[in-house]
């Protein structure tokens, strides 16, 4: 019999001007034993499915049409629903656990909820569970606190949590999405080794083509709350019928070869950024003016030059030095990165590729190493005028397109900040024409500047920090995980901006970032870091056919790929 | 843990030794201490020896090093106006200000934290908006004038409660109390209501502000989607969450009310060390005035030491990290 059976589901949001219809019409089936995986971009609804599922639905949203069956029975009509017969994973493991209880506790109160047991029963149960999840030494983990805990411990912590009832769905909502790949790899084998010994169903809602391709039996396409595609796996990623999940797909980026460009969604996503080719011959006025200081004749030497690096942050203080703890963050880093280069970092969270990005900014002063850009040490120009004129050279955007800009400033006036801080712009009424040019060659049009930034999708916030990166004629760009908070069809869009402006613009480029694909897609060369030493630095076909290290060849078998094309 | 309780206590030392040093060069400068002494028609030769045999003629920091001697053995001097040892008076005074602000606080704590989880997890609610509107009262409204309308209403109009002082005390030797005799507790209601009120209806707001947004919070969702039941999350998970930035809080109010419920005191003549320092004040009573000084800076100092070591009762990951 079929577990769950969801037919002609819609969920409406009522506004104060309109009702938003975020699952429209929608018809899924699962069967035990079954992985259904449910993929598309923000905003299209997936997430909205699993809490229907669930009966959690934030007010005012409500199932406005269609039933949702477990085993048959409308989900409204089944008292223990929740926890009992359905059971959910939560995206981030780091915020899922309460901080303030032991493991142990909060494994013990659910499971004492949903089952007679006494409290010594409940906590032997408890500890099997952890050890089923893959806990080592679950006698000693069971008494710890969550914060003790690594993040891929913690979603063990949570998949043994949502076990606990011995339910029969589990609705895995983006499960991996915040966790490194190598650990991504041993929860979704969990899952599924979870699924095959206890039959199980499991939806797994996700926006990342390449988990679904390795996990997933059957495969939903949503798109703007309704499921335009839906069959097995295998089917959907190497044959999509439906012109939405093809662009979907070819928007993916691609770890097994190198494409010239990204290609971009054909199928154009109604309210989505869609933004025709910038018009890059603008870049021919203002911000190739550049000014006298660049250095042409040394054109063979590279423009940055890292040596030595290190830094070490104190994990323990003391009154005495000797007793103090340090951890060094980054150890004897050391490269090159030639004019016009695309050189990319990368590794797995708490490697310190971003601790290296902030040191090159000038964010962190480094304990040991030199630092030098255009063959001066960026540290040891102290005079004021020297330094900003070094440190405009060197500009940043960050990951976070919501934190990095200032929520209470016009875009206008974003961009122009930098240009007024460098005195670059004789007047007044210039500063605002090279504004306009800058919003324009970033695809966004020059009457975005009147606009605050909340006014803006992520991919459009994206630009503008773009924007006021280019805004002081920089040389060198750092980009810290650029994309990552992005849709696969807007990050498309904003790396194939990113490389039109470095042909344009002879920019030199540090771009970080943990998504291997990603890398090879826009690098010339590529640094792996492991525990704050690189590793591996290579080029970027060389790294990815023949990598010399080990972990490299690690982190290069765990990118998820969507398998052969 | 031991290290950063010795690290909290050698802070707390200093700030005393600081605070006591403005309480000394008060007593010091602040006019002269013999010519407060001695009445008129002491002769210059007499005032020179009084002097002389005080220890004013000592340098500075000699003077500063026996002041703070005399501090710690509780020898704050004679109080001029009344000529007994201050440290006497205080003791007698201080039962009746700790009770009062105990009473009070335990009012704030009872009713403000069950008001304040109630207008978090139902803010849509009527109960909740007159649970906000009645705080807005409590807030905005001074203290005298609350004191003085239960006076009018609850004392005079109604003759149901004492408008002034303790009622009958007992004598534990080391305390008297007025919680042992119906009279006392009669007595305490209406000056215990009027300090509580403002501590209330703020804990409420702050409960309030918290609860909202631990509600939001991912392991809330995770534990309502594990079939947790509500009774249990909302106390259990939410509450115990919401608890250190209300106990910090609490904790500078309750200081704040043992040392500066003189309002309240006045109100009721209340015979707190509140009421010793107004008349203090207005009699130039140097020696109970920097006693008082002292004694309000230990109070804060022992208070949030106290809160800082619920923390680690409160909040596993602290624990860890001081390890």
């Amino acid at each position: 019999m079929t577990l769950l059976s969801i037919q002609n589901l819609t969920v409406e949001y009522p506004g104060r001007k309109a009702t938003f219809t975020a699952v429209r019409d929608v018809t899924l089936t699962l069967e035990r034993g079954e992985i259904l995986g449910l993929v598309g971009e923000s905003g299209a609804g997936k997430s909205t499915i699993g809490t229907a599922i669930m009966g959690l639905l934030d007010r005012p949203g409500h199932v406005a049409g269609g039933r949702i069956l477990l085993d048959g029975t409308d989900t409204t009509s089944i008292p223990d629903l929740l926890g009992a017969r359905v059971s959910m994973i939560f995206q981030d493991p780091l915020t899922s656990l309460n901080p303030l209880y032991t493991v142990g506790q909060q494994l013990v109160e659910t499971l004492r909820t949903h089952h007679r047991l006494t409290p010594p029963e409940a906590r032997g149960k408890a500890v099997d569970l952890l050890d089923q999840v893959g806990i080592r030494e679950p006698e000693t983990r069971v008494d710890q606190y969550p914060h003790q805990f690594s993040g891929g411990m913690r979603q063990r912590v949570v998949i043994a949590l949502a076990l606990c009832s011995d339910p029969d769905l589990i609705i895995a909502d983006e499960p991996t999405t915040a966790l490194d790949v190598s650990v991504q790899a041993q929860i979704l084998d969990l899952l599924c080794n979870l699924v095959k010994e206890r039959g199980v169903g499991v939806i797994l809602v996700t926006h990342d083509m390449g988990v679904i391709a390795q996990t997933a039996d059957r495969v939903a396409v949503m798109y703007h709350g309704e499921v335009v595609e839906e069959g097995p796996t295998q089917q959907i990623i190497h044959a999509p019928r439906h012109a939405y999940t093809q662009s979907l797909l070819a928007a993916v980026p691609r770890g097994d070869r190198k494409l010239d460009r990204f290609p971009s969604l054909s199928y154009a996503p109604i309210g989505a950024d869609v933004q025709t080719a910038p018009d890059l011959s603008l870049t021919s006025t203002w911000l190739r003016s550049k000014a006298p200081d660049v250095g042409t004749g040394a054109s063979t030497k590279p423009l940055l030059s890292v040596k030595g690096l290190g830094i070490r942050f104190l994990t323990k203080n003391a009154i005495l030095p000797r007793n103090r703890r340090y951890v060094d963050a980054v150890k004897g880093v050391t490269f090159d990165i030639a004019r016009g280069e695309v050189l990319g970092l990368v590794g797995e969270s708490g490697s310190g590729k971003s601790t290296v990005a902030r040191m090159i900014a000038g964010i962190h002063p480094p304990d040991t190493g030199q630092i030098l850009f255009d063959g001066q040490d960026i540290a040891a120009r102290q005079g004021s005028h020297d330094r900003q004129a070094l440190r405009r050279q060197i500009q940043m955007i960050f990951q976070d397109p919501f934190s990095s800009l200032n929520p209470r400033m016009r875009v206008r006036d974003i961009v122009a900040e930098p240009i007024h801080h460098n005195r670059l712009a004789g007047s007044g009424a210039e500063t605002q024409k090279i504004v306009g040019d800058l919003l324009t060659i970033v695809g966004l049009g020059a009457a975005a500047g009147d606009r605050f930034p909340h006014e803006f999708s992520g991919g459009q916030r994206q630009r503008i920090s773009i924007a006021r990166a280019l805004a002081t004629r920089p040389r060198f760009l750092i980009c810290d995980e650029p994309t990552s908070a992005l849709d696969v069809s807007i990050q498309a869009q904003i790396l194939n901006l990113l490389k039109d402006l470095r042909d344009a613009l002879d920019l030199t480029v540090l771009f970080i970032s943990h998504d291997l694909p990603v890398v090879r897609q826009m690098c010339d060369r590529v640094a792996v870091m492991q525990k704050g030493q690189i590793c591996e630095l290579s080029e970027t076909e060389r790294l990815f056919e023949t990598p010399q290290n080990a972990y490299t060849q690690e982190l290069i078998d765990l990118m998820p790929s969507l398998g052969p094309a | 843990m031991i290290r950063f309780l010795l690290e909290r206590l050698l802070q707390a030392a200093l700030l005393l030794l600081v605070v006591a040093f403005l309480a000394f060069v008060m007593f010091r400068f602040a006019g002269d201490p013999v010519a407060q002494m001695v009445s008129i028609d002491t002769t210059m030769e007499d005032r020179t020896a009084l002097r002389e045999a005080l220890g004013l003629n000592d340098p500075l920091p000699t003077q500063f090093a026996q002041f703070v001697m005399r501090a710690l053995h509780g020898d704050f001097g004679l109080s001029y106006q009344l000529g007994r040892p201050v440290a006497a008076l205080l003791a007698d005074r201080l039962p009746a200000s700790i009770e009062l602000s105990l009473i009070a606080f335990g009012l704030a704590l009872l009713v403000g934290i069950p008001m304040g989880v109630y207008a978090g997890l139902k803010p849509e609610s009527w109960l909740s908006r007159a649970f906000l509107i009645f705080s807005l009262a409590g807030i905005s409204l001074p203290t005298f004038f609350i004191g003085i309308m239960l006076i009018l209403i609850f004392g005079v109009e109604l003759g149901a409660f004492p408008t002034f002082g303790r009622g009958d005390t007992v004598d534990l030797g080391w305390w008297t109390t007025g919680l042992l005799t119906p009279s006392g507790w009669h007595s305490i209601i209406l000056p215990a209501c009027t300090l509580g009120l403002f501590q209330m209806t703020f804990i409420m707001r702050l409960v309030r502000a918290e609860i909202l947004e631990v509600m939001r919070s991912d392991y809330i969702k995770f534990a309502r989607a594990r079939g947790i039941s509500k009774t249990r999350i909302h106390y259990g998970h939410a509450l115990k969450n919401t608890l250190v930035p209300v106990m910090t809080i609490a904790g500078l109010q309750l200081g704040s009310i043992i040392a500066f419920g003189i309002v309240t005191e006045s109100v009721f003549q209340w015979p707190g060390i509140g009421l010793l320092f107004i008349q203090a004040i207005s009699t130039v009573d140097i020696p109970v005035m920097s006693a008082y000084l002292l004694l309000v800076a230990l109070i804060f100092v022992s208070i949030n030491l106290l809160v800082d070591l619920l923390y680690f009762l409160v909040d596993p990951r602290l624990r860890m990290s001081s390890k």
